[in-house]
């Protein structure tokens, strides 16, 4: 792997009104030169990162070079995608036991932490993993990981190394275990596609020479819903993962689309012309029809998100004259009344609730250009958090710290993600055709 | 002014895309109706064929497309004609079904098109319903952004793409 490093400076315009623009900041720029073309889907550029990125050494495990994949590159490239640390080159250092550590030889290097560790292969294709966090300052051991597993699992528990490691130094928990849904266009055809979160191991889920837009992760990770024009019209299915096995849950007559999973995955929220316009309804996500509509206005009403606990959605309406952000509640029957959020400009569209439902992600239009932004639902204060120009489908990391979009760049749709202090940016994007509609998966749950 | 970065990306797709996983479970299908009965007319000029009048270029009903002003679903003074010739058609043959699709040009989200989309495509179907068109008759779609006629990123374009569309089952 080989890593290039360069400053460049950035400005971004400062914004008047409400609106917060953040001011220029330096900019680190890493390359990632994918080493393993069967795997590798997605290319990663990262900008940005803050001055108070935490150095952090990581010393190859003993053994490691023997593996058929490197723990600690992983490791390495996963923390440092996330905009929060710096690594430090351990030159020729190679301690793998706490003793074997001169922590003066750590604190010279300017490191603030210390990842070493130890691989042993076993029989029957087995990995035994053996891994310590240290403090560099206190010369004291933070964390330790130890697991075996099969080799074909390397990229997995090295994932699980940096959740630990970003936990433990940074508070947060960590989404290097989780994974991401997008669509890819290459000429005429459209692949619904599922990675892992830094873009390896790329699987198309469904793939069609018929559009597909918006899909959407059911809370357990294991099914995700998604419309497709398979039938030149928008019909919203939900298809289990595991088995590819999947069902129409909305195919009424006019169009369907834009699904929003309950925090229950029982019921999906979608948007459907069934009964005149564009208005929210509920069905449920097993395919077996419960509808229900939640919303009566005489303007459109569309992109549902489910807050965290169920008891509120957010969506996109034009109730008002032109597309807004309002709130409503979710309860037995049509609502007639919802709160609007957004005030700023004529045009605030895609909402997407934070995991812990304080804040929506959102795209504000100003002028020719379409911006992410992240609004407080407390204090209503907004943050632009981008200075592109065609920017659209936000939505969150299941940890809240990271916003995952589409955009443009050079004419090429690519997918970028902008941590939601604005402070760090990466682009995901792939050798050929357009990426879109990317969607962040939850976070594992406990086996 | 955000500064370009040339950079070269040594990436490959994933070499996973041979198979297209085929949908295992039944799908649910609410289809329009029966087959249209069409009438054609005989052609004016004596011995000449019959032709089908919904594709006859010398056919009004033939032409399939309303356009529309920025931002708006209002059916112009010019397509009046158009419409009220498919609405007659369908007046007149209770058997045919028409799908009516509609489509915006690609700015902005893409859920909130497909519902801009869905307006035009439902101001089509009450005109022509108001002409004589049963409301069983048609199915009102969008297809938002997703399908563009004209794929430029100018105003010729997205003006060619701000349209509705009107198809008849069996075609």
């Amino acid at each position: 792997m080989i890593y290039s490093l360069f400053a460049a400076h950035v400005k971004v315009n400062s914004m008047p009104i409400r609106l917060y623009r953040l001011s220029g900041y330096a900019i680190v720029l890493l390359f990632w030169l994918v080493g393993m073309p069967a795997h590798a889907a997605l290319n990663i550029e990262i900008f940005g990162g803050g001055a108070t990125q935490i150095p952090i050494a990581i010393v190859p495990f003993a053994a490691e070079e023997k593996l058929q994949q490197s723990v600690t590159a992983v490791v390495g490239a996963d923390l440092q995608r996330s905009g929060l640390f710096k690594l430090v080159d351990p030159g020729g250092l190679r301690p793998h036991e706490p003793v074997e550590v001169v922590y003066p030889d750590w604190m010279s290097r300017g490191a603030g932490a210390l990842v070493i560790g130890s691989t042993t292969m076993l029989p029957g294709g087995q990995v035994s993993l053996r891994v310590k966090l240290l403090d560099v300052a206190k010369q004291a051991e933070i964390a330790a990981y130890t697991e075996t597993v099969p080799a074909e699992q390397l990229r997995a528990a090295a994932h699980r190394i940096a959740d630990l490691i970003y936990e433990k130094l940074t508070g947060d928990v960590g989404v290097f275990s989780t994974r991401i849904a997008y669509v890819v266009k290459q000429g005429k055809k459209y692949s619904l596609q599922v990675a892992d979160a830094d873009g390896f191991n790329a699987q198309p889920v469904i793939e069609y020479t018929e559009p597909i837009i918006s899909p959407a992760w059911s809370p357990d990770g294991t099914r995700l819903a998604y419309v497709s024009f398979e039938n030149k019209k928008p019909v919203v299915y939900v298809q289990t993962l595991a088995t590819r096995a999947r069902k129409a849950v909305a195919n009424f007559r006019g169009s369907n689309s834009a699904p929003a999973w309950s925090p229950d995955g029982k019921k999906l929220a979608v948007v459907l012309s069934l009964m005149g316009g564009s208005q929210l309804f509920l069905v449920n996500a097993d395919g077996s029809g419960g509808l229900q509509r939640i919303s009566q206005s005489s303007g459109i009403d569309t992109e549902p998100s489910f807050s965290p606990d169920g008891r509120y959605i957010i969506f996109t309406s034009d109730r008002g004259g032109s597309p807004q952000i309002y709130r409503m509640q979710v309860t037995g029957s049509p609502s007639t009344s919802a709160e609007r959020l957004t005030f700023e400009g004529s045009y605030n569209v895609s909402p997407h609730y934070s995991s812990d439902g304080r804040s929506f992600t959102f795209v504000h239009r100003s002028g020719d250009r379409f911006n992410v932004a992240i609004q407080d639902i407390a204090t209503r204060q907004v943050q632009l958090l981008t200075d592109s120009q065609f920017d659209e489908s936000p939505s969150f990391a299941p940890n809240g710290k990271i916003i995952l979009y589409a955009t443009e760049v050079r004419g090429r749709g690519i997918l970028s993600a902008v941590s939601s202090d604005g402070r760090t940016r990466q682009q995901l994007s792939t050798q050929a055709g357009d990426i879109r509609e990317p969607a962040w998966g939850p976070l594992p749950r406990l086996q | 002014m955000k500064k370009v970065f040339g950079v070269l990306l040594i990436g490959l797709l994933s070499a996973c895309a041979s198979q297209t996983p085929q949908p295992s479970a039944e799908v649910e299908e609410k289809s329009v109706g029966t087959q249209p009965q069409t009438e054609a007319p005989r052609a004016t000029t004596e011995g000449g064929p019959t032709l089908n009048p919904l594709t006859d270029p010398k056919n009004i009903l033939s032409k399939r497309s309303i356009y529309f002003d920025f931002d708006s679903y209002v059916v112009k003074d010019e397509f009046r004609s158009l419409v009220v010739a498919h609405a007659h058609y369908l007046r007149n043959n209770t058997g045919a079904r028409a799908l009516v699709q509609g489509n915006t040009d690609e700015r902005g989200s893409r859920e909130y098109n497909l519902a801009l989309g869905q307006r035009r495509a439902d101001a089509v179907k009450y005109a022509m319903t108001l002409s004589g068109a049963k409301e069983a008759q048609i199915e009102s779609v969008s297809l938002g952004e997703e399908k563009p006629r004209a794929t430029g990123h100018d105003e010729a374009s997205w003006a060619e793409n701000r349209r509705v569309d009107i198809r008849y089952q069996g075609e």
